[in-house]
C-alpha cells in the first residue's frame, strides 16, 4: 500500500482528502478498531437525546471510501508498527506494508483509579458511538445518573440523557464547571442555567470509593445512583507510537508538516501535539477542527505536496439547552468585559493583538474575532472600538475589506 | 464559479437585499406578507453593515471560500463543497453547535431563526428563486453575481 492510515476519525478522513488533492491514484488502506462508517464523534450526545438520527451522523457520505479508492479494514486493531520493515501488524495476525503511514488514533478516555469502580454494574465512558448505544439501552425514567467530570464530554452527556432519567448529578474536583473552557464568571452563569434545569452539581469534590450503586466522596458525602458515567478527561492514544520508538511527549511529537521523528510516519489529530499559536506553545489540542487541519496537512505532505500547519487556535463551541458559548485563544492580557443577565462577552488583548475571547449567547459573527487571533492582526490596523462593540468588517481598512469582499477568497 | 461580490461605493444601506433574502427563503408569495414576522425571526443570510444613513454601507454574505474553514471545522460533516465550489449546509445533519460561526472570518454564517441549526447563503439554489435574489433586486448594482 502506498498509504496506510490508522484510525477512522476526522484526522483520517482529512488525510484521505489531503492525499487525493495531490495523488489521484495511489493505493490507500485505512484500519480502524471501530467497526463503523466515519461519524462525527461530537454527535454522540445528540444521538443519545434523539436530536439527530443515526443516518444523519455520517461524517462523510457512505460512498466516501469507495469514491476515494480507499480499502477499509474496519473493526481491526493495529497492534504494532514496525518502522524498520515499514509494516503495521493487526491484532488478527495480518500485516500491511506502507509507503507512508498516518497515525490518527485519537484519544482514549482517562479513568483515574477509583476504589471499588469494578463493583459498579452500569458504568460507562462517553467517547464512541458504541458507548452511546450501550448507555442509551440502560436509560429509563426511574433511574438516577451520576457523572464524574463536569467538562465538555460529561456535560454533553448530561444534556444527552436529560429527560430520559429521573435525575442527573455531576461531580467535579474543580471549583467550577467546564474548567478548561470557561473562566469562573461565565462558568457560574452556565452552571446557574443548568441547575435551573434540574441538573445537580457537586464541585470541589471527587469520588473516593464506589460500592455497587453508591459512592462516597472525598468530602464524606454519600450518593446512590443507577448509572455511572466517568468523563474525567481524555488522553492521547499514543501507545502504538511509543512502542515503535516514535517520540512522544504528551502527544505524539510532530513538526509543522505533521511528520514524526521517524521517516514516512506522520501523526495527526487528538493523538498528536499541535502548535497553539495563541500561546506559542506545543500542546495537544483535542478538538475536531484541529484534527481536520492537521490530518489534511499530513495527507498533502504524504502525497508529495507541500503543506504546513502552524496556526492552530484553541476553539470551543459548546451549547446546552439553547445557551451557546464560543471561545477561542487564551485568556491572558488586558480584558474587556460586558455582561447582561444572560449574555457575557470578554475579549483578551495582549501586545496589541487580540489573543482570546469568551462569548456567551452573543455569538453572531464571532469568527471575525477568531480570524484576528489566527492572523495575528495588529489592533492598530483595525478600529478596535467598533470591534469591541460587535464583530464587523467595517472595522477593517478599505483595502483589507476589498480583499475580503471584492475578490475570490 | 460565479460568486457574489459587493461594491461599497454603490451601497446606500437600504437593506432591501436582507428583505429579498428573507423573502426568497420564506416560501411566501409576496414580500409584504413578511410584515408580521417578529423582529427576532428576521434572519437574513446576507447582512448589511453600517447603520441607517451611515457614511459607509456594504452587504456581506457567504464568500464560498476555496479553502472553506467552516467546512474543515464542521463537527458533523454538515457543511460541504459542491463540485462547482459552492459551500452548502445539510440542515438534517447540523446540530447547531456553531463552530462554523466561530471560525468564519467574514461573519457570514449564522444561527437560523429558531437557533437549532446554522444557515448560510447558497446563492438561492435552495429555494424557488434559483438565482441570487439579493443581486436581482439590488436597485444600485451594489451586489453582483459574477465570475472573478
Ligand atoms: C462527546 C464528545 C463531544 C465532543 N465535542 C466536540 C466539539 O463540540 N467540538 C470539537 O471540536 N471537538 C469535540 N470533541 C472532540 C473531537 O471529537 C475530537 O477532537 C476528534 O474526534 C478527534 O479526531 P481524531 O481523528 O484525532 O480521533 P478520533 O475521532 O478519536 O478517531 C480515532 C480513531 O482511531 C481508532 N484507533 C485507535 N487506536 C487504534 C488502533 N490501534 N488500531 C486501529 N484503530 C485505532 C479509534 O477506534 C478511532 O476510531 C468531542 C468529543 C467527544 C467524545
Amino acid at each position: 500500500m502506498d498509504y496506510v492510515i490508522i484510525g477512522n476519525g476526522t484526522a483520517a478522513v482529512a488525510c484521505i482528502e489531503g492525499i487525493r488533492s495531490e495523488d489521484a491514484s495511489g493505493s490507500i488502506a485505512l484500519i480502524s478498531s471501530e467497526n463503523r462508517h466515519c461519524y462525527g464523534r461530537p454527535l454522540i450526545s445528540y444521538l443519545l437525546s434523539g436530536a439527530i438520527k443515526a443516518e444523519n451522523a455520517d461524517y462523510r457520505p457512505r460512498d466516501f471510501y469507495q469514491n476515494n479508492g480507499v480499502k477499509t479494514y474496519l473493526g481491526k486493531t493495529v497492534s504494532r508498527i514496525a518502522p524498520n520493515e515499514k509494516r503495521v501488524y493487526l491484532s488478527d495476525g495480518a500485516s500491511l506494508e506502507y509507503g507512508k503511514l498516518l497515525i490518527a488514533t485519537g484519544s482514549r478516555p482517562f479513568v483515574p483509579p477509583m476504589e471499588g469502580l469494578e463493583s459498579v454494574k452500569d458504568r460507562f465512558t462517553f467517547m464512541t458511538f458504541d458507548d452511546m448505544e450501550k448507555l442509551s439501552r440502560v436509560l429509563s425514567p426511574e433511574k438516577s445518573a451520576l457523572i464524574i467530570g463536569a467538562g465538555l464530554i460529561g456535560l454533553k452527556c448530561a444534556e444527552g440523557m436529560y429527560g430520559s432519567v429521573k435525575s442527573i448529578t455531576v461531580v467535579d474536583m474543580a471549583d467550577r464547571i467546564l474548567p478548561s473552557v470557561l473562566n469562573s464568571d461565565c462558568s457560574a452563569m452556565m452552571q446557574a442555567m443548568l441547575s435551573a434545569k434540574g441538573i445537580n452539581f457537586i464541585l470541589n469534590d471527587s469520588a473516593a470509593k464506589f460500592e455497587k450503586n453508591s459512592v462516597t466522596l472525598k468530602s464524606g458525602k454519600k450518593l446512590t445512583f443507577d448509572i455511572l458515567v466517568t468523563a474525567v478527561g481524555v488522553r492521547p492514544e499514543t501507545s502504538l507510537a511509543a512502542e515503535a520508538g516514535i517520540e512522544v511527549d504528551r502527544g505524539i511529537v510532530v513538526n509543522a508538516k505533521s511528520e514524526t521523528n521517524i521517516p514516512d510516519i506522520y501523526a495527526a489529530g487528538d493523538c498528536s501535539e499541535g502548535y497553539d499559536m495563541s500561546t506559542g506553545t506545543k500542546r495537544v489540542l483535542a478538538i475536531l477542527p484541529n484534527a481536520y487541519m492537521q490530518g489534511k496537512c499530513a495527507g498533502v505532505n504524504m502525497a508529495g505536496g507541500v503543506s504546513s500547519f502552524m496556526n492552530a487556535v484553541p476553539l470551543n463551541a459548546v451549547g446546552f439547552f439553547g445557551w451557546h458559548v464560543l471561545t477561542a485563544g487564551c485568556y491572558e492580557g488586558e480584558a474587556f468585559e460586558e455582561r447582561t443577565a444572560t449574555t457575557y462577552k470578554k475579549l483578551f488583548v495582549k501586545e496589541g493583538r487580540l489573543v482570546g475571547f469568551i462569548l456567551l449567547n452573543d455569538i453572531q459573527r464571532a469568527g471575525i474575532y477568531t480570524s484576528l487571533i489566527r492572523e495575528k492582526t495588529p489592533l492598530s490596523e483595525v478600529d478596535f472600538e467598533l470591534l469591541k462593540n460587535a464583530p464587523q468588517l467595517l472595522a477593517f481598512s478599505k483595502q483589507a475589506r476589498a480583499a475580503k469582499l471584492t475578490r475570490k477568497v | 464559479m460565479k460568486r457574489i461580490y459587493v461594491n461599497e461605493s454603490r451601497c446606500i444601506g437600504c437593506r432591501l437585499c436582507e428583505w429579498e433574502c428573507v423573502f426568497a427563503n420564506s416560501g411566501l408569495d409576496a414580500m409584504f406578507k413578511l410584515k408580521d414576522l417578529a423582529a427576532e425571526n428576521f434572519a437574513p443570510r446576507i447582512r448589511v453593515e453600517g447603520g441607517e444613513k451611515a457614511e459607509l454601507n456594504f452587504a456581506v454574505n457567504c464568500r464560498h471560500c476555496e479553502k472553506a474553514i467552516c467546512v474543515q471545522s464542521c463537527i458533523a460533516g454538515a457543511l460541504s463543497k459542491t463540485g462547482e465550489g459552492m459551500v452548502v449546509i445539510d440542515d438534517k445533519k447540523c446540530v447547531g453547535c456553531f463552530t462554523c460561526v466561530l471560525v468564519c472570518p467574514f461573519g457570514a454564517i449564522m444561527p437560523r431563526a429558531d437557533g437549532k441549526a446554522a444557515q448560510k447563503c447558497m446563492l438561492c439554489t435552495d429555494n424557488i428563486k434559483g438565482e441570487p435574489n439579493c443581486v436581482k433586486y439590488c436597485p444600485n448594482g451594489a451586489i453582483v453575481f459574477e465570475e472573478r
